[in-house]
Formats: C-alpha cells, sequence, structure tokens
C-alpha cells in the first residue's frame, strides 16, 4: 500500500472497490476531505519546489557529502586512493632502481658532475606552486564557482607544463655532456625514474585541461568537486613524489 | 505555519562517524597559501645545503625536511588531515609498505654486494 496521510479504512466486507483511480472517479463516491493538518496548497508548493531544486543543484561541498555506499563513502575517491597506494610501490621501486645504481657510472659523468641544483630547485618550487593553485581550484570547485575553478585549474596546467620544460631541457642538456639512455647504470635508472615521473606530469596536465574543458561545457557527469578533488589528489600525489624524488636523487650525495 | 529544516551536517544522514572528520574540510585560502610559504622556505632550507655544508648533519637534516614536506601536503593539500581514516589507511599502507620492502631489498644489496 502506497504511503499516504489520508485516513484509510479497510473496506467492509462486500464493499465494491475500485480497481483503479480511473474506476474511482468514474463513480460517485465523493472526494474525501482533507484532515485539519494539511499544510495547504501553497505550502505544499513550497515543499515540493525545495525537494526538487534539492534534488538538482550542484554539490554543496564536503559539509553535505554523503554517499549511498556500504561504507558511506566516495567509491570514486577510495579508488583514487588505492590507486595512489599501489603507485607508491611503482616509485619505490623505481628509487630503490636508482638509490642501487647511482654509483655505477664508471668513465662516465655522474651525479656530482652533472646535477644542476640550482635550476632544479627552481623547478621543484614551480611544481610546489601548482599544488597550491590545485587546491584553490578544489576550494573553488567546492564553492560552486566555475570561473574560478577553471581559473586555478589552467594555472595548475601551465605551472606544470613549466615543469616539464624543464625537465625536458634538463634531459637535453644531460645529453649533450654525454649522459644518454645506456651510458651507464647510472643513467639508466636516473632516465627511468624522471621520466617516469614526468610523464605523470603529462598526464596529469591532460586532466587538467580536460577537465578545464568539460567544466566550460558544463559536461561534468555527478558531481564536479568530486571530480576536480580527484584530478587534485593525483596532482598532489605527483607533487609529493617530487618532493622525494628531490631530496634523495638530487641533494642527497651519492 | 511549519518551515522547512536543512538537514544538519553532522546529522543528516544518520551515521554520526562518517562526518566526523568533515567540519575542517573546506578551508580558507589563507590557510593553503600559508602552507605553500612553509614548504618554499622548507625547500630553500633544502637548497641550502648544497651550498652550506652541514656535514653529518645534511642527510638526516634533509630526511627530516622531506618527511615534513611529505606529510604537510599530503594532510592539508590532499585533505587527508580532514577527510575519512579509511583513507589514510589506504594509502599510508601503500607508503609504509613500499618504504618496507624497498629498505629490505637495499639491505639485501648491500649485504650481498659488500666485499
Amino acid at each position: 500500500m502506497a504511503d499516504t496521510d489520508l485516513p484509510l479504512t479497510e473496506p467492509a466486507p462486500g464493499e465494491e472497490v475500485a480497481e483503479s483511480a480511473a474506476d474511482w472517479l468514474a463513480t460517485d463516491e465523493a472526494v474525501p476531505t482533507m484532515p485539519d493538518d494539511w499544510l495547504g496548497e501553497e505550502q505544499g508548493a513550497d515543499i515540493i519546489d525545495a525537494a526538487s531544486k534539492k534534488a538538482t543543484e550542484p554539490h554543496r561541498g564536503l559539509e553535505y557529502e554523503h554517499f549511498h555506499t556500504t561504507t558511506g563513502l566516495s567509491n570514486n575517491k577510495m579508488a583514487m586512493w588505492l590507486f595512489l597506494g599501489s603507485e607508491c610501490l611503482l616509485f619505490g621501486g623505481l628509487i630503490s632502481t636508482y638509490m642501487l645504481y647511482r654509483g655505477r657510472h664508471t668513465g662516465s659523468p655522474g651525479p656530482a658532475q652533472i646535477y644542476d641544483i640550482p635550476f632544479t630547485s627552481v623547478s621543484t618550487f614551480v611544481l610546489l606552486m601548482s599544488s597550491l593553485t590545485m587546491v584553490l581550484a578544489v576550494n573553488a570547485a567546492q564553492a560552486r564557482d566555475d570561473r574560478n575553478t577553471k581559473l586555478w585549474l589552467i594555472v595548475t596546467a601551465l605551472l606544470g607544463a613549466t615543469f616539464v620544460g624543464g625537465q625536458v631541457y634538463e634531459f637535453t642538456s644531460f645529453y649533450h655532456e654525454g649522459l644518454g639512455f645506456t651510458t651507464s647504470l647510472f643513467s639508466s635508472s636516473f632516465y627511468t625514474l624522471t621520466g617516469f615521473h614526468g610523464v605523470h606530469v603529462t598526464v596529469g596536465i591532460i586532466m587538467l585541461l580536460s577537465v578545464a574543458l568539460i567544466l566550460s561545457r558544463s559536461k561534468v557527469p555527478g558531481d564536479k568537486a568530486e571530480v576536480v578533488e580527484l584530478v587534485g589528489l593525483y596532482w598532489h600525489f605527483v607533487d609529493i613524489v617530487w618532493i622525494v624524488i628531490f631530496t634523495l636523487v638530487y641533494l642527497i650525495p651519492s | 505555519m511549519s518551515t522547512i529544516v536543512e538537514p544538519s551536517p553532522s546529522t543528516h544522514d544518520g551515521h554520526p562517524e562518517s562526518d566526523a572528520h568533515i567540519p575542517g574540510a573546506h578551508q580558507p585560502a589563507s590557510l593553503y597559501v600559508t602552507i605553500a610559504l612553509i614548504l618554499a622556505v622548507l625547500t630553500a632550507l633544502e637548497t641550502s645545503t648544497y651550498y652550506i655544508d652541514f656535514g653529518v648533519l645534511a642527510v638526516p637534516l634533509l630526511i627530516v625536511l622531506m618527511v615534513i614536506k611529505f606529510v604537510t601536503v599530503v594532510s592539508y593539500f590532499m585533505h587527508l588531515k580532514f577527510d575519512n581514516r579509511l583513507f589514510s589507511w589506504m594509502f599510508y599502507a601503500g607508503v609504509v609498505l613500499a618504504v618496507s620492502v624497498y629498505c629490505a631489498a637495499l639491505a639485501t644489496f648491500e649485504f650481498f654486494m659488500r666485499p
């Protein structure tokens, strides 16, 4: 039986009951009167308006976040955190391989001769600032400020592109100084580690620009703020990996 | 005439645990700018080890600075400090597993390669 506030009574034995609403309307039975506590049409319309507005309004920020999942958490966000946890193992493997082979460069340039620490420090600063602009984009998305969200996403992508440009310049200058991919175990492990990181940054830039583009076309499926937050998580992860690489690869002498 | 009451953030879903972390999630932009400035200062301090000789303290100092920067970005920029603890467990489990496995692997290599 459907939920209703109207008082319903069981039909008396032998009483004819309408099979459908159309049958019921065809009868001469009087329309039941509303109970005294009926809110009235005006207030009823207010409730319907409020309910439909709530159902269609965009994300209200984390303050109202709740998901109808087993854990009560977003499955997308959980998948992203699991993915990032597994990425730690990937980069852990690459970093430890580099640590193992960084001293193996007999007769070819080694870390002490080839690294340009001031230049890499500037690149690190640029990537760090891109994390700031990314978190500002997430903040703007949670405040449903599409204009600033797009702005910060594009600024983040530009800072990321600057970092990748710096890495390309660094690789090129290293190559001209005689450090090719197969020159030594040191060079192979260095290019593999930093190259993998560079690919991750590039993928992040593509994700940022894609989100900015689909935001401008208002074609983000589901929750806009969550989409921006997930891309943000990936971007910050790329930043924290670089924090580790900068220290272990560039600053700690072999 | 009754009024329409918005659900309270902490109780609207009847599941207080899931919202216990939420009130601090939306932080003012000034906090993020402050954190970014602190991270920039820490990076400058790291870079200074290239120019100033800290002796035996250099490596421990760099490791400590790296860990502080790592945890700060994860806690504030990635909102892990304010978010559900399950996410922290997932991420830090990956980090701890990676560090443990590769430290063990490096130690093994060091042991067998020692003359």
